[in-house]
């Protein structure tokens, strides 16, 4: 029982702070809808996709990018907790998280529950924004998408929170820009398939297919297309176990990194 | 009377070198120890030790009968803490800022609504209830403090620096609201602190410099051992 209540305790305080930042809501929302909107307009024409695998027709560029976008909105939110985790250490609030009784693993499983179920909100108010600019996927996909994107957005939160334990100050965290987010993105299926990227170059489209924002991408795909992708779920279950080790051990007094740099 | 805290030949120690060496303390229910150190003693260390945001290379820490080390959820439970650095959430109303820490404890419902309204009570926070954190005077934020980490009911606070950034009637408001509860509630408290006017002499002090204890007793004790007539002469005679 204490341990839902202490759950409860931080899904109410994120759900608090996160509609506290209206902003955030609204560049979750407008970051996808640029690309949606603009970019996909324009390159359209330029880049036709083949028929593939969960598509059985030719579909728009814009249909393709969609799983992409979600993507971006997850990883965004994702390094966003890894933000808020930074500057809860640099402004003090993570030491009554951090002094709580509970096992740690359970205080950042919380944490990490917390930033995907806000994930998930940022995700259906773009689907419906998509919807709106009459980029859609079937009816029921929407419905089916949803315990994928849970799991989606607790690894790429993972990630996130794993980065926070590494990242040393709050100014570091544009460096995750470069070196994190950018390269996860552009080397990733989101806005090309696999096989395009492979026609240039076939060690960029082998390093893709090894980046877990891909495997998050293709099983969104195919979820928002009511069919699994097995192995894209692996991978992502996978990832998400390896980064919540990561973090798990990130954030331990005895071992990990965060004994040398929060608290002083 | 039974010990709240109970430190025994701690060890802590940063790449750089030794921070803490042989550390013992003892800190008895309804009595307040002054752990008493120039910046840079070794009293933030210390804090972090007792609270488990870092590991010790060596000792132990027993907090109200449960070892911190094999029993680390009931010995937290018992404990309260007061950072020198703010740990409120700024943008949450100060009830929700109580609630949170209750839910933390593992608290919640009825149990945690009376619980929060007697803290309200306690500290005369009851009017600023519903008002940001961030809205809160210097003082008012410090009193919330204090009110947060004594809302479970721990056994022993532990204050590091509290009374850092306020004026002088704050700091003696806040220190005589914690002497008050410490003798009415019987919490043993853990007061770090580099100001020698925050003591009475039947305080017990636990004399820190260079990550050792230089003296330990009662400040009356500690100024008849020297011939000092003010804590500040005995101060500067134990750490020469």
């Amino acid at each position: 029982m204490t341990y839902i209540v202490a759950l409860w305790g931080i899904l109410i305080r994120e759900s608090l702070r996160f509609l506290s930042q209206r902003e955030r809501l609204l560049s979750a929302l407008l970051r996808p809808m640029l690309w949606l909107v603009i970019f996909a307009s324009g390159f359209r024409a330029a880049l036709g996709v083949a028929i593939t695998p969960p598509y059985e027709t030719y579909i728009t560029y814009e249909v393709y990018i969609l799983p992409g976008l979600i993507g971006m909105v997850q990883l965004f939110n994702g390094m966003q907790t890894s933000l808020s985790m930074v500057y809860d250490r640099e402004t003090g609030s993570m030491r009554a998280l951090l002094v709580s009784p509970l096992p740690r693993w359970w205080l950042l499983f919380c944490k990490l529950l917390a930033g995907a179920l806000v994930s998930l909100v940022q995700v259906y108010a773009f689907l419906l924004a998509a919807l709106a600019f009459g980029v859609a996927v079937p009816a029921w996909g929407y419905l089916a998408a949803a315990p994928v994107l849970l799991l989606t957005g607790l690894m790429l939160g993972a990630a996130g929170l794993f980065l926070s334990s590494v990242i040393r100050q709050l100014e570091n965290f544009a460096g995750v820009m470069n070196f994190v987010i950018f390269p996860a993105f552009f080397l990733s299926s989101a806005l090309y398939p696999l096989w395009k990227i492979a026609e240039s170059n076939p060690l960029l489209a082998e390093l893709a297919g090894w980046n877990p924002f891909t495997q998050a991408v293709e099983a969104i795909r195919f979820a928002l297309y009511l069919q699994a992708d097995w192995p894209a779920l692996a991978g992502v279950a996978g990832s998400l176990l390896a980064f919540a080790a990561l973090a798990v051990w990130g954030y331990d007094p005895a071992r990990g990194l965060i004994r040398r740099k929060v608290m002083e | 009377m039974t010990n709240a805290l109970e430190v025994r030949a701690l060890g802590y120690r940063y790449r750089a070198g030794f921070a803490l060496e042989g550390i013992d303390l003892v800190v008895e229910q309804g009595r307040m120890t002054v752990l008493l150190g120039p910046n840079g003693a070794g009293k933030s260390t210390l804090v972090n030790l007792l609270t488990r945001l870092y590991a010790p290379v060596s000792g132990t820490v027993t907090i109200a009968s449960h070892p911190l080390a094999e029993r680390p959820g009931p010995a937290l439970a018992k404990l309260g803490v007061v950072f020198q650095q703010t740990t409120l959430d700024l943008d949450l109303s100060v009830r929700r800022n109580l609630a949170y820490a209750l839910a933390l404890q593992g608290i919640a419902g009825r149990r945690a609504a009376i619980a929060v309204a007697e803290a309200l009570d306690r500290f005369g926070l009851t009017e600023s209830a519903g008002r940001p954190a961030r809205a809160l005077s210097g003082g008012n934020r410090r009193k919330l403090e204090v009110a947060r980490a004594l809302a479970h009911l721990p056994a022993v606070l532990i204050c590091d620096e509290a009374t850092v950034g306020l004026d002088l009637p704050s700091r003696r408001a806040l220190l005589a609201h914690v002497r008050t509860l410490c003798r009415d509630q019987g919490v043993g408290v853990l007061w770090a602190t580099h100001l020698m006017d925050e003591i009475e002499p039947a305080d017990d002090v636990v004399l820190l410099q260079r990550g050792q204890v230089r003296a330990a007793g009662t400040a009356a004790a500690l100024m008849e051992r020297v011939g000092a007539t003010d804590m500040e002469a005995a101060f500067g005679v134990l750490t020469l």
